[in-house]
């Protein structure tokens, strides 16, 4: 039966980018980051305690990051201010501004000064010249250290940290509930959609601050503490039982109802998208991390072999969580809305929003966190509790 | 040619004072248009569609539409019984140069094979929801039910164009802001109708005002079968389509 | 005041906040255009720039006031219903200035065909004809009066 491919005409070219792909996956490092800290913060799991410091740093630079993206998509950047100055309430793209601006200012911002305080006035002290300036700026002024000052941070970090757990989930999960919300896309509308980018969030922000923390500690010559990562592993492993979970909920869904949008969608995944989506996001990037984490907790294994198990099953659970956030936003732009046809995106490498600018923003948070790593160290904790 | 009152309308300045008014700018200056009085509509006869592309070529040379991208296009359909989920539709340029003849052997083949022109545009809905994700208030609907595009505040996010069921939304490639059928506002506020239904030959696409009670949509609409596209998007659509069959998406 | 001395840099992370705020509430004050939210959540003023955009085509009421003749031609015959611009196009600027804008006639081989063509898809009530076999290659009007199509009709 002979059967044109029709979109409408309106649907050639792409709106969303890999930029906007990018988009999501950055904050949801920032969220999984700052839910890994809080793990020690809050619910008092010693034993990840030597990653604190390095998974708040790592959030502040993946945030720092964060809106370029939005800033290289845009037709006109020099009018982005307009969402703060007129954000439309409606809009959750509008709201989602304020999230952010809230989520940087009060919760991480404040907590990572707070937590570093004493070392920050301390440093302010001991350094000179132009970094003895910055320092003298990060104290706000204030020289005050004392016992009772110290225990007044750790007080209010606490609540800040107890906000910050609802506010990371709130960062996120308004990115699901962007595509989510829209009614027009079947492939995106669902209310499954905040939650599933939640929990493949904190997958993937567990699985960098744990990847960052193994690559950091080696090349600065030390050894990898050992309960840390397995204490690392475990919660990864058992938030990615109920992320997997969750998107095979939305599928079997999917399949069950066959509604308008089923054969479109069911060929488009068999097709253009069965790369990206079957092979490097199940397969590749969710199944074989669960196998091998699972490996880990059942089988009994040699410490050095569970490193690099948890190495391997980090770096796949990074490429299956950008699959995902792919597969979500540029397969929701393949089909047409009239349900009988597709389009191509062509990625090129030198455009403004094409590979190569996606590959130095992903690399950029990175020197952030480098230069925030010197700046602040977040070690010094480290090394006192390191076993040799 | 008439020349004499021809002549005369020239000379007096006649034409020149009423084409001036016109062309008179905001709606509150035009001498008799009150915003609050209408509610602006389209109904559309799908029976009465030719396919010529006169809406599609006139439609482009009013509002200086960029090589393309369409503010309105003609679908050409083509269903038989088992294909009513996926029927046979193609739009070569959006209609805008007609349709070319089906080559043989490239069609349905099946019982009951019928073949039609369905017209799209922007639906105006009273309840869009491109309205609503616009993170900044550049696209809004008017007081009189036009939903309309700011092009000096529209940041090019492309929100809006995800968020339109029905495809009729772009972005301009050197304005880089959205862009759509704006029903002619700047025609229907000067008292003329919109350049498609100017252009359309056979009456198929009609502005209509909502809100007149002598607008002949009340009486058509009273007696004939009418649908909005995607109902069940409840967008509050206001493009209403006679003859409309059950395959078009 | 022990108390406030411990505290102290709080007060601080406070008092920059409100800076802050403060910083944003004049920006905004300054910056958002003054006609936005008069009507709604949009710049007001963007009606008035979308209404005073130009007009291209002039509407048939404007043609049919200095080209009545044709008008009577017209309303007689099949192509009542049609309007001047759908076939010789937008003419706006014509009847800004009649006299220094002369419109181009259409060219009949190509303009009828665009309507009366024989398609499939096109409605049965409408009339086509194959034109190839109709008229060989010569253009319409050889037979037919475009204004009143008939054969026989009165002539332009």
């Amino acid at each position: 039966m002979p059967h044109l491919n029709f979109i409408y005409p309106n649907e050639t070219e792409l709106q969303w980018s890999i930029l906007i792909v990018l988009y999501p996956f950055i904050t949801g490092l920032v969220a999984g980051a700052f839910i890994l800290a809080s793990l020690e913060r809050v619910f008092r799991v010693e034993a990840v305690k030597p990653t604190y410091r390095l998974a708040l740093l790592t959030a502040l630079s993946f945030l720092l990051v964060a809106p370029l993206p939005l800033q290289l998509h845009l037709g006109h950047p020099e009018r982005s201010l307009e969402m703060y100055l007129t954000p439309h309430r409606s809009s959750a793209m509008a709201m989602f501004g304020f999230v952010y601006l809230w989520y940087l200012m009060v919760v991480l911002l404040l907590e990572i000064w707070l937590d570093y305080r004493r070392d920050i006035v301390l440093l302010a002290r001991s350094s000179t010249g132009f970094l003895k300036v910055i320092y003298k700026v990060m104290t706000l002024g204030s020289d005050n250290i004392s016992e009772r000052s110290l225990h007044l941070d750790e007080r209010v970090g606490y609540i800040i940290t107890v906000i910050g757990i609802p506010s990371a989930f709130l960062l996120h999960g308004y990115v699901g509930f962007i595509f989510g919300s829209i009614k027009a896309n079947p492939w995106w509308s669902s209310p499954l959609m905040p939650v599933v980018f939640i929990f493949s969030a904190m997958v993937s922000g567990i699985a960098a601050v744990m990847l960052l923390y193994m690559f950091l500690t080696r090349i600065r010559g030390h050894r990898v503490n050992i309960d840390c990562v397995d204490a690392i592993a475990k919660y990864l492993f058992y938030i990615f039982i109920i992320d997997f979970s969750l998107e095979m909920l939305d599928l079997i869904h999917r399949i069950y109802e066959a509604d308008e949008s089923f054969r479109s969608l069911d060929f488009m995944v068999h097709t253009s998208l069965w790369i990206p989506h079957v092979i490097i996001q199940i397969l590749l990037g969710t199944l074989v991390p669960i196998g091998i984490l699972g490996a880990t907790q059942v089988l009994p294994l040699a410490p050095y072999v569970r490193k690099r198990m948890y190495a391997i099953a980090g770096c796949l659970t990074l490429v299956g969580i950008f699959a995902m956030r792919w597969n979500v936003v540029i397969g929701g732009q393949l089909f047409s809305k009239s349900l009988l046809g597709y389009t191509t995106y062509s990625l090129h490498f030198g455009s403004r929003e094409g590979l190569g600018i996606a590959i130095f923003l992903t690399i950029l948070p990175l020197g952030i966190l480098f230069v925030l790593a010197k700046l602040l160290p977040p070690w010094q904790q480290n090394e006192t509790t390191t076993t040799a | 040619m008439n020349m004499n009152r021809r002549f005369f309308i020239t000379l007096t300045g006649a034409a020149a004072v009423a084409w001036k008014s016109v062309l008179a700018g905001a709606p509150e200056d035009s001498p008799n248009y009150k915003i609050t009085d209408h509610w602006w509509a389209m109904l559309i006869d799908v029976d009465k569609c030719i396919g010529c592309g006169n809406c599609v070529r006139a439609c482009s040379v009013e509002n200086n539409v960029p090589e393309g991208f369409f503010r309105t296009w003609i679908e050409r359909y083509q269903v038989d019984d088992q294909h009513m989920e996926d029927p046979l539709v193609d739009s070569p340029d959006g209609g805008m140069h007609g349709f070319p003849v089906r080559a043989p052997g490239t069609g349905l083949t099946g019982n009951g094979v019928k073949e039609f022109f369905v017209p799209k545009l922007c639906n105006h809905c009273a309840d869009s929801p491109c309205t609503q994700v616009c993170p900044v208030g550049a696209t809004f609907t008017t007081r009189d039910g036009v939903v309309l595009i700011d092009e000096k505040y529209c940041l090019g996010c492309r929100y809006c164009v995800q968020a339109c069921p029905y495809g009729c939304r772009f972005i301009h490639p050197e304005k880089q802001v959205a862009q759509k059928c704006t029903l002619c506002y700047h025609r229907i506020t000067k008292g003329l109708t919109t350049a498609c239904c100017e252009a359309c030959p056979t009456g198929s696409r009609q502005l209509a005002d909502l809100k007149n009670p002598n607008d002949p949509i009340h009486e058509f609409m009273k007696k004939h079968s009418v649908q909005v596209l995607k109902p069940q998007m409840a967008t509050g659509a206001k493009a209403y389509y006679a003859n409309l069959d059950g395959s078009v998406r | 005041m022990n108390r406030f001395k411990d505290s102290e840099h709080l007060l601080r992370v406070v008092g920059v906040f409100l800076v802050g705020v403060t910083i944003f509430i004049c920006f905004r004050a300054w910056f958002v255009p003054k006609s936005f939210g008069e009507f709604g959540h949009y710049r007001a003023d963007s009606l008035a720039e979308v209404a005073a955009l130009p007009i291209v085509h002039a509407g048939h009421e404007t043609c049919e006031a200095c080209h009545s003749d044709v008008l009577d031609v017209k309303k007689t015959g099949k192509h009542s219903g049609v309007n001047c611009e759908a076939c010789h196009g937008p003419l706006a600027r014509h009847a800004e200035d009649p006299a220094a804008v002369k419109p181009v006639l259409p060219d009949t081989s190509v303009l009828c065909a665009r309507c009366h063509e024989s398609n499939s898809a096109k409605p049965k009530w409408f009339p086509t004809v194959v034109t190839a076999e109709h008229s060989m290659g010569m253009p319409c009007n050889t037979c037919h009066t475009p204004h009143n199509p008939k054969i026989g009709g009165e002539k332009k």
